[in-house]
């Protein structure tokens, strides 16, 4: 259900610009207009919302272990730099491995249970979605770069690199890129996995389709225009080289396949900082992972720590129990609270 | 506004946003003002073997099918959408007109940043460097 | 306990098909064996005294009846309270936003394995609060609730997250594999700061506290009490070994003090491990001494809020300096070392007293660098530092009986990266040791199912469902290695790993991992034990009918 909501939602995206193009005056409105607006929201709400995280403390010092930690004798016990960082260099690395390797997702397993002689609880590694994610993530960010040839004049070496790597392949004209074949597919298995694994359907809102709808729609909209529509390329980079000059203009020779392209993109990126794709820049600050192991050894700082807070004192448990603490021989460190209450009375 | 562990968060931050507006930068200190290339028009011939529109959009297209063609199936001979006809060949027919690959193809294919593989089989035209 | 199926019926009983209804539409079972039995009033009252603001109304209530006598204004204070954790813990904050459900945790969570309830679920449980995240706090949950999975603060979902974020020890171990590092400790203890806010709290849980408070430990155990204990306990291992071993008690002007988890001076087996510990400060004559005031390591204010947390670790640091100790040496315990090592130092390491220096083992001369912040060194660290320095005469043989693997408790291998040292002092304390598989220990361990205050006999299937995972694994070194024995670190897992290891891998007994460098310990030259530290006749020593069965935990 939630996945049939978004579905539709992305089609009724899909059909705004298709009729709302035709409209004549509207070709600047989602020529420029729109594209520029939702970059500004993408900007200004991913900067509001780092800096929300930013400003919200961060109390204790709590990496989440993997691995044996910095022991006394590290030729003995040999630390798990990666998976157990004890300092700024070795969390660095641990990051990087995350960010750009998903390390974690690597580790996942799958657990089945079976009747052998007895209850079996089994564990297999399962690196699925760790498979899924990288090439759907991969490819969409090389996807976008290579959209750089539209921004940029003269265009830098790399972007040429990538295109050239990408479509090593030379299949068809225009070539055919890997990324776009990577990107749908990485979609798609996504997608596919949220709907059939019940678990996984059970958790997923209409929330968590939606972007993947969206970005499937997006990748099929470019696809169709490179390989179908075969939109004019110069016309459409002198609109992007317009946008990024600020000399907008909307050469006539731009077609609808195009617009409903970018009102899609237009769409993603306006959602983008008010979602779960916000995953993006918070992954690079997680508490649980972007700190070293510690704090034995260092002081941490928790800047809202409350020096008001003590210890309930020694000497009113002193009070308390120094009759019979003196009876059973302990030491006091007043031996008037040893005296039992009617004789120090009396 | 107090910040936690802001320094490196700002400067991730900082990175972020000066890689993704780059293109706006670039835009207004190198290329300033962005025109379509043009292509050296031919002199001589008055019309293409398609029309201008089917020509810009479609030509890796075409391109790609002459080679199957002519290499594969043996066929030599192009009947365009208005029933003329041409030999289907990049050296004899394309490039009798479109004599320099700097002035022409390269004038759009370095601004979209493509690079088809046509010349490596084929003799490159003049106007390679 | 009665009416607890067998084991083979209730893993039969375990399905991971998701119920039909959407989890917010599913109800949830307030029955008795869902929910720990709420803090006795008085409880609450004198915790109020000490740390006001923190606890609601004190009051009886229980959480099958229909009405749980919330404070008026308790849908207030919990939307505000959250809102203010949101600026004082960057966790809750970035948990909130980021999570994308990919389900990469769901089936790490042992409660879910042995359950199958989709609430189980590390991702479900964090969207019990996310899901009024979004309600309460964003615009687009406000807009598109039911899109969004968002909701409002609802009497109803207050009382879901009471039985669900006390159906998790906070074992942390869906965060390891969380591609974000999301970690549901983190919203679990949220979740409870709350809910202690408007009064629903756990006895389980609190009555130790307030204990802990008044005298020291969560036993209550009163000093004179405490001290009776361990002369009884001297006498055993007078009994076991013919020594009269020294346990110096609130000694002021030794180097070291002590502190271990009460539990370890309370119920078996712990009170092994403690002799343990006693045999070997005797053996070493370690300048030692042990506190009643500061008589308890766990800290099981750290499963209530952070304040309470901090009160009661902060009298470890007034301790050391009242005796004017240098460092502190700490027991066997998971909680204990989470605290210790991830919080200590940042909440209370100002006051340290100008006395207190970077442990240093007087036995071998090893500065423990990695402890120089908060002073206090692992007992297992301490010994692994004796045996490679060869400065205890060790007979593995004398546990020759004991096929033996190790558990890892969750804190220590999840919170501190504690993970060799405990195997090296056991391979040269016993010579048949024996891994589980790789999946279940190590960083990967799967919790006792009792952590984080849950080691109470009134959720006991809760407790052995979420047991599933740690005795299966248990029962497969059992049944490949013939392994009668799981040595631990922590004194929780030495009350819950029994009645777990009795239902799931019955003829499995559970040890410190001192008592076992106890047994082996060979006090004198040519020294002859007729039994181990539990007076167990060693085999081969006396041929006698071995009939001891582990202990019930009725009341630990």
């Amino acid at each position: 259900m939630n996945a049939l909501y978004s579905l539709l939602f992305v089609f009724l995206l899909v059909l705004i610009p298709l009729f709302g193009v035709d409209a004549a005056h509207l070709r600047s409105i989602f020529g420029v207009c729109i594209p520029m607006t939702a970059f500004i929201i993408f900007l200004v709400g991913f900067i509001y919302k780092v800096i929300t995280w930013a400003r919200s403390a961060v109390p204790f010092r709590i990496p989440t272990t993997g691995g044996q930690f910095k022991s006394f004798d590290p030729v003995l016990f040999p630390q798990n730099k990666l998976d157990c960082p004890q300092t700024g260099a070795q969390t660095f690395f641990r990051m990087v491995l995350e960010v750009f390797a998903f390390r974690s997702l690597f580790r996942n397993t799958a657990v089945s249970l079976h009747e052998n002689n007895g209850p079996v609880v089994a564990y297999k590694s399962s690196k699925w979605l760790w498979l899924f994610a990288i090439t759907f993530h991969y490819s969409f960010f090389i996807v976008a770069l290579r959209h750089l040839r539209l921004f940029l004049e003269p265009i830098p070496f790399f972007v040429h690199g990538l295109e050239f790597v990408d479509g090593i392949l030379q299949i068809g004209a225009p070539t055919m890129y890997l990324t776009d074949a990577g990107l749908v597919l990485g979609v798609l298995l996504l997608l596919g996995r949220r709907l059939i694994n019940p678990r996984i359907n059970y958790i997923s809102y209409a929330s968590d389709f939606f972007p993947l709808f969206l970005i499937l729609a997006v990748a099929l909209s470019g696809i169709y225009m490179r390989y179908y529509a075969k939109v004019d390329i110069m016309a459409i980079k002198e609109l992007t080289m317009g946008l990024v000059t600020f000399h907008y203009h909307v050469p006539d020779a731009i077609t609808a396949p195009f617009f409903v392209h970018v009102f899609l993109v237009s769409v993603l990126m306006a959602y983008f900082p008010f979602s779960k794709l916000m995953h993006m820049p918070g992954v690079f600050l997680s508490p649980t992972r972007n700190m070293p192991n510690d704090t034995r050894a260092k002081h941490h700082v928790n800047p809202w720590n409350d020096p008001k807070i003590m210890a309930h004192a020694y000497a009113d448990y002193e009070k308390e129990f120094g009759v019979p603490m003196a009876e059973a021989g302990l030491p006091l460190d007043n031996p008037e609270n040893g005296v039992p209450h009617d004789e120090a009375d009396a | 506004m107090k910040m936690h562990y802001g320094f490196p968060i700002i400067a991730g931050l900082l990175i972020f946003v000066v890689a993704i507006t780059a293109p706006f930068a670039v835009g207004k200190a190198v290329t300033k003002q962005y025109k379509q290339p043009e292509p050296k028009k031919v002199v001589g011939e008055k019309e293409c073997i398609e029309s201008v529109e089917f020509m810009r959009t479609e030509h890796m297209q075409l391109l790609n099918e002459w080679r199957d063609w002519a290499l594969r199936d043996g066929k030599r001979i192009y009947t365009n959408h208005a029933g003329k006809q041409f030999t289907i060949s990049l050296q004899n027919t394309c490039m009798k007109c479109h004599t320099n690959k700097a002035e022409f193809c390269d004038k759009c294919h370095n601004d979209a940043g493509v690079s088809p593989y046509c010349w490596d089989c084929h003799v490159q035209p003049e106007g390679l460097k | 306990m009665s009416n607890i199926p067998k084991a083979d019926e209730l893993f039969k009983s375990i399905d991971y098909t998701p119920p039909v209804t959407g989890w917010m539409e599913t109800p949830v079972d307030f029955s008795p064996g869902h929910w720990c039995y709420p803090a006795k009033p008085e409880k609450i009252e004198y915790m109020e005294s000490k740390l006001p603001g923190l606890w609601g109304p004190a009051r009886q209530w229980l959480p099958s009846d229909a009405d749980w006598k919330l404070p008026p204004n308790w849908k207030e204070t919990v939307v505000n309270g959250f809102r203010e954790r949101l600026k004082k813990f960057r966790t809750l904050q970035l948990f909130m936003d980021i999570c994308v459900r990919c389900g990469a945790c769901a089936d790490k969570c042992h409660y879910f394995i042995g359950s199958g309830d989709p609430k189980n679920m590390p991702v479900l449980r964090a969207e019990l609060m996310r899901s009024v995240y979004r309600g309460e706090f964003t615009l687009a949950g406000k807009i598109l609730s039911k899109l969004t999975g968002s909701r409002v603060m609802e009497e109803h979902v207050l009382k879901e997250w009471f039985i669900y974020f006390y159906q998790c020890t906070q074992c942390r171990r869906c965060s390891l594999f969380c591609p974000y590092g999301i970690d549901t400790a983190e919203m679990t203890m949220m979740a409870r700061e709350l809910m202690h806010l408007v009064g629903l709290n756990t006895n389980w849980i609190m009555e130790p506290v307030s204990n802990c408070n008044i005298t020291g430990n969560h036993l209550g155990i009163q000093p004179h009490a405490f001290k009776d204990i361990v002369d009884f306990m001297v006498d055993d291992i007078e009994e076991v070994t013919g020594r009269r071993v020294k346990a110096p008690l609130n000694e002021k002007g030794h180097e070291i003090l002590f502190i271990t988890p009460s539990g370890d001076v309370f119920a078996d087996p712990g009170i092994y491990t403690f002799m343990g510990y006693l045999l070997l400060f005797d053996y070493l004559d370690l300048d030692y001494t042990m506190s009643t005031y500061a008589s308890e390591g766990g800290n099981f204010g750290s499963f209530t809020n952070n304040e309470v947390m901090k009160k009661l670790n902060a009298k470890m640091y007034a301790e050391a300096n009242r005796l004017g100790c240098k460092w502190i040496l700490g027991g066997e315990c998971g909680h204990m070392w989470r605290v210790v090592h991830q919080y200590m130092d940042t909440m209370n390491g100002d006051t340290q007293g100008p006395q207190m220096t970077t442990p240093k083992s007087p036995i071998t001369g090893t500065v423990f660098d990695t402890a120089a912040a908060t002073k206090m060194l692992h007992i297992v660290e301490f010994t692994a530092d004796l045996i490679k320095h060869g400065k205890l005469n060790l007979d593995p043989s004398r546990n020759d009986h004991l096929r033996v693997t190790f558990h890892d408790s969750c804190n220590p291998a999840r919170g501190m990266g504690l993970l060799d040292e405990p195997r090296y002092v056991l391979k040269h304390v016993c010579n048949h040791f024996f891994e589980m598989p790789p999946q279940t220990t190590r960083e990967q361990t799967f919790c006792c199912a009792g952590g984080s205050g849950l080691n109470t006999d009134e959720i006991m299937e809760i407790r052995l469902r979420g047991g599933l995972p740690r005795g299966n694994a248990l029962r497969y070194v059992q049944e490949k290695h013939g392994v009668n024995l799981m040595a631990c670190i922590c004194a929780i897992d030495r009350a819950t790993l029994i009645p777990l290891a009795d239902y799931w891998a019955p003829g499995v007994t559970i040890s410190g991992t001192h008592e076992l460098v106890a047994n082996a310990l060979v006090l004198e030259e040519g020294e002859v034990r007729k039994m181990d530290m539990r007076q167990e006749p060693l085999p081969g020593v006396e041929d006698e009918d071995d009939d001891w069965t582990p202990p019930n935990m009725e009341e630990a």
